[in-house]
């Protein structure tokens, strides 16, 4: 019998209270409870919140280990909060097959930081041609319900109408990465007037907006569900308003460098700053806070994308884009949300853990803190102040866009199914 | 604190008419001596770090560092370590090794002198980066305005052609502006950046109704690689080169109807018969020759200001980063 | 010399501590004239010669050695001036300056007797830059060197053919000329090490 005393916890941000976890469950919540048998860990009046989810994350396993493996990728998600992860297809080779995303599972399993859901690949080789065996993946020990071709957009309307309308039988969701290619052949940042003068391609918002604007209304049309990958602009926001007002199920990510990052950074020409979709403009940024406090935008997805060293250290253009984000995401979603007032810790949790859970399909995360529900929690100290270091990441790659930046509230403790993975902010000592 | 010529930006009004002045100096000493060469930059080293080929300002600037009396070292990326994969980063990193103090960097990729200048401890300047900026080549072309018309302040240029693509353009407009001079873009709305909006210029698709109004008219170079970025036609940004110079390209009759004292200018190289007829490239109104000779005084004097002293006269400061 | 109260000068900051004039208005302009003799004399009426003023107040003064010797002679020396930046031995001391006009008159400097002029010979080190500069535009046939003031302290074998005025200081004192063209008027100035900003000759 495993068992936990968090003494002195607040769920949600609301009043403190004691819990009791035994055998991965929440066995007993309420004030003052008895020592008993099993550790008791001090919460200090910590924030406690169910384990966090991240619907897109990048593990680079198999294929890119000189830059993430399963095991650092999801020990630096369990530091970062979370219990379970979205492990993204366009790995090497890509997890167009059960075979693949069965591995990619096991792996996980086998680290044992977090639990890893792999997504599917929508085409095979993400080539945006063929559609992949979408059934035989959902049926897989993985148990596959996120699709997604993301890093590559499935920009071939009869294609994406085929997907959306196919996994609608095992209720899966297509999750889309939103870019016309064609309207951004060699882009490197958005298009605007900081892109006007670098001299660097531009990635107009339109490109963005215009696929999710024809798959919403596809989805529409056949009546499936649709996921927004890392939304970036303000008219992406209003698309996926107007697309809910109608009723339809559309869900959609904002990743925490898009709800902080304005495009001007890439005057440097650090390609630290380089992601898919772009840092866009203060304008942008606004409309996606006000979106997320709103609903609009149902979760936040790190997007985490771990790159070598060589791959980030050269010219924009040469360089691969994208940003490590696991460590802190829910730091900069406090300090850009929470601490400004747009959205309580009990949104927090629905944002970060619930839905992206609901829309993942994972049964036994984003649950309530109650008694009963699976013991996968997150103790976070909201005031708490840290520098972030990026030599300090558990991640193998040193890519945040945030180094050097002051960062509020820091997790203490985070539990799989009741064991700790992370304890004192630190990895939690495998039992033996 | 080192300092960097990546950017026409990087020059205030001041430091961009000591250059001009400089320039004018040095050509003049250089006309009146019988031993073109000046010992300032005698023990420096000046490295020419070439990625992309331009034997027309790789040629200048080792001039330009030869008649200071520096030492140059040519690199090129061609049959070097580059082209079997070395990092730009392991390349700066050789430079500093050998000890450097200034490197010339053209290189295909925006922003590379940028990223340069993080790994090296000399002065960088940007010999023409992608479709971003070429600092040297607007100061050269600017101090050509001044020769031939007496200033810069007040000059109305017109600068025609592919803008969007065009890092003369860019440096030019920002060079430009901070000496004072109107700036008008002449292009198909196709090659125009959109945020051009917000540039210190005025914007006209019409070639013939901003000529009578130039003082100095700039053509840039059309590539012919710009008909399409994909190599298809559907992207083409203008559906021929015909139509292309019929529209856009100064051609006799367009050059009558300059002012009388206006000039022509041009980068080069040129595409003869596209931008520019032929007639009106060699025509006395036109200071192709003269740029190509300005260019290395200016680029002495440029060299001068960096290198000549203890710390450099010129310039922004770029922070490394660890 | 009596010490005398410090005179507003031309430039912008008022000297500090106390400077007194070694030379004033007429004083200068007997100095000069004598000078213009001296040069006539020693080159026998200065048939080849060509006077370089080295920037600023050397040029001033070669142009007015060049008016008296016309006076006297009536003969035209050509005269120009000879920027000494690019050449100094000082260069990596300090951030590059901005560089001094240079003007050969018409005829040149080959197989002429070259008069440099400059206004102070303190340490030689600019008469030195002003010989290498001299030597990449030409060969001339023999080199003289004419000053207003000479103040000592030589750190080169270098010394002056025409001298104006020989004025003994010590290296906590500076010596200042003023000129009508330049300043306003004339005098040749003695104060304290820093009451005059500016290059070390």
């Amino acid at each position: 019998m495993t068992a936990w005393l968090l003494k002195d916890v607040r769920p949600y941000g609301e009043d403190a209270v004691d819990v009791r976890l035994v055998d991965g469950r929440i066995a007993e919540v309420g004030p003052d409870l008895s020592d008993g048998a099993g550790r008791v860990l001090d919460g200090r009046g910590g924030v406690l919140l169910p384990g966090l989810v991240d619907l897109h994350t990048h593990l680079r396993e198999p294929g890119r280990e000189d830059a993430e493996t399963v095991e650092t990728g999801t020990l630096a998600a369990a530091l970062g909060g979370f219990t379970a992860v979205h492990a993204m297809a366009n790995t090497d080779p890509v997890a167009d097959t059960a075979g693949v995303v069965e591995q990619v599972w096991r792996l996980g399993r086998d680290a044992g930081h977090c639990d890893v859901a792999p997504v599917g690949a929508v085409t095979i080789g993400l080539r945006g041609e063929s559609m992949a065996e979408l059934g035989t993946m959902a049926d897989s020990a993985a148990r596959v319900r996120v699709f997604s071709d993301d890093g590559r957009c499935v920009s071939d309307a009869g294609l994406m109408r085929r997907a959306l309308e196919y996994v609608k039988a095992f209720d899966g969701v297509i999750a889309q990465h939103a870019q016309e290619p064609r309207l951004t052949v060699g882009a490197q940042m958005n298009e605007g007037v900081t892109s006007s003068m670098l001299g660097l391609t531009g990635w107009p918002a339109v490109a963005e907006e215009a696929v999710i604007a024809r798959d919403c209304l596809l989805t529409a049309h056949v009546g499936s569900r649709l996921h927004v990958c890392h939304v970036s602009t303000a008219g992406s926001v209003e698309l996926i308003r107007w697309a809910k007002s109608k009723g339809w199920d559309v869900t959609a990510e904002v990743t925490p460098h898009h709800l902080v990052l304005t495009d001007d950074l890439a005057s440097t020409y650090d390609p630290v700053f380089k992601v898919n979709p772009p840092l866009r403009t203060a304008a942008d940024v606004e409309a996606l806070r006000a979106g997320l406090a709103d609903g609009t935008i149902d979760v936040v997805a790190t997007d985490h994308a771990p790159h070598a060293l060589e791959d980030k250290e050269a010219e924009w253009g040469a360089a691969l884009p994208g940003m490590t984000g696991l460590e802190t995401a829910l730091a900069v979603v406090v300090q850009t949300m929470v601490e400004p007032g747009r959205l309580t810790w009990r949104q927090v949790a629905e944002r970060l853990s619930a839905t992206p859970a609901r829309i993942g399909r994972l049964p036994d995360h984003g649950r309530p803190l109650a008694v009963g529900e699976p013991a996968n929690v997150v103790l976070v100290d909201p005031g708490a102040c840290w520098t972030v270091d990026p030599r300090a990441s558990a991640s193998r790659s040193r890519n945040t866009p945030f180094a050097g930046r002051e960062l509020p509230s820091r997790v203490v403790a985070t539990f799989l199914r009741g064991t700790p993975t992370v304890l004192d902010g630190a990895p939690a000592p495998r039992e033996p | 604190m080192r300092r960097h010529l990546l950017s026409a930006a990087d020059l205030t009004r001041e430091d961009a008419t000591l250059v001009l002045d400089t320039a004018e100096e040095l050509a003049r000493v250089s006309r009146a001596a019988t031993v073109k060469k000046l010992p300032t930059l005698r023990g420096r080293t000046v490295v020419n770090l070439f990625f992309e080929d331009s034997t027309r300002t790789r040629t200048s600037f080792e001039l330009a560092a030869k008649r200071l009396s520096a030492d140059v070292l040519n690199f090129s990326a061609k049959g070097s370590s580059v082209s079997k994969g070395e990092t730009l980063k392991d390349t700066a990193l050789t430079l500093e090794a050998m000890g450097s103090d200034a490197v010339v960097c053209r290189h295909s990729w925006s922003g590379a002198p940028a990223n340069l200048s993080r790994w090296v401890r000399g002065s960088v300047v940007n010999a023409g980066d992608g479709t971003h900026e070429h600092p040297t080549q607007a100061l050269l072309d600017a101090f050509t305005m001044r020769r031939r018309l007496g200033r810069v302040e007040g000059l109305r240029v017109t600068i025609v052609g592919d803008v969007l693509h065009s890092r003369v353009a860019r440096s030019n407009v920002l060079l430009l502006h901070t000496l004072g001079a109107e700036v008008t873009l002449v292009a198909p709305p196709t090659l125009l950046p959109v945020g051009v909006g917000s540039w210190p210029t005025a914007v006209s698709y019409d070639l013939d109704a901003v000529l009578p109004t130039s003082d100095v008219v700039m053509m840039l170079r059309v590539q012919r690689e710009r008909m399409s970025p994909t190599g298809e036609r559907a992207t083409a940004y203008f559906p021929s080169a015909r139509e292309y110079a019929r529209r856009y390209g100064l051609d006799v009759r367009r050059a009558q109807a300059l002012p009388e004292a206006a000039v022509v200018m041009h980068p080069g190289p040129m595409v003869r018969g596209m931008e520019i007829a032929p007639e009106v490239a060699d025509g006395a109104r036109s200071t192709v020759q003269e740029q190509v000779a300005n260019g290395v005084s200016v680029r002495m004097a440029v060299l001068y200001l960096l290198l000549g002293g203890a710390v450099p006269a010129i310039g922004a400061p770029v922070e490394a980063t660890a | 010399m009596t010490a005398r109260p410090s005179m507003p000068s031309s430039e912008s900051t008022p000297a500090p501590g106390a400077v007194r004039p070694v030379l004033q208005g007429p004083d200068v302009v007997r100095v000069v004239d004598r000078m213009a003799h001296e040069l006539l004399e020693k080159t026998g009426g200065a048939p080849d010669v060509v006077l370089m003023g080295i920037p600023t107040r050397g040029t001033t003064l070669a142009r007015r050695l060049a008016a008296r010797v016309e006076a006297f002679e009536g003969r035209t020396v050509p005269t120009g001036s000879l920027d000494v930046t690019l050449y100094r031995d000082d260069l990596r001391l300090k951030r590059p300056r901005a560089l001094e006009p240079t003007a050969v008159p018409a005829g040149g400097v080959d197989g002429r007797l070259v008069v440099l002029v400059d206004d102070v010979l303190f340490s030689g080190r600019t008469v030195r830059a002003a010989l290498d500069a001299l030597a990449d535009l030409g060969r001339p046939r023999a080199v003289q060197l004419a000053v207003l003031v000479d103040r000592g302290h030589r750190e080169l074998p270098i010394r002056a053919d025409y001298v104006g005025k020989n004025i003994p200081t010590s290296l906590v004192e500076s010596v200042r000329v003023l000129l009508t063209e330049d300043d306003g008027r004339d005098a040749v100035l003695l104060g304290a090490a820093g009451a005059r900003e500016g290059t070390d000759r």
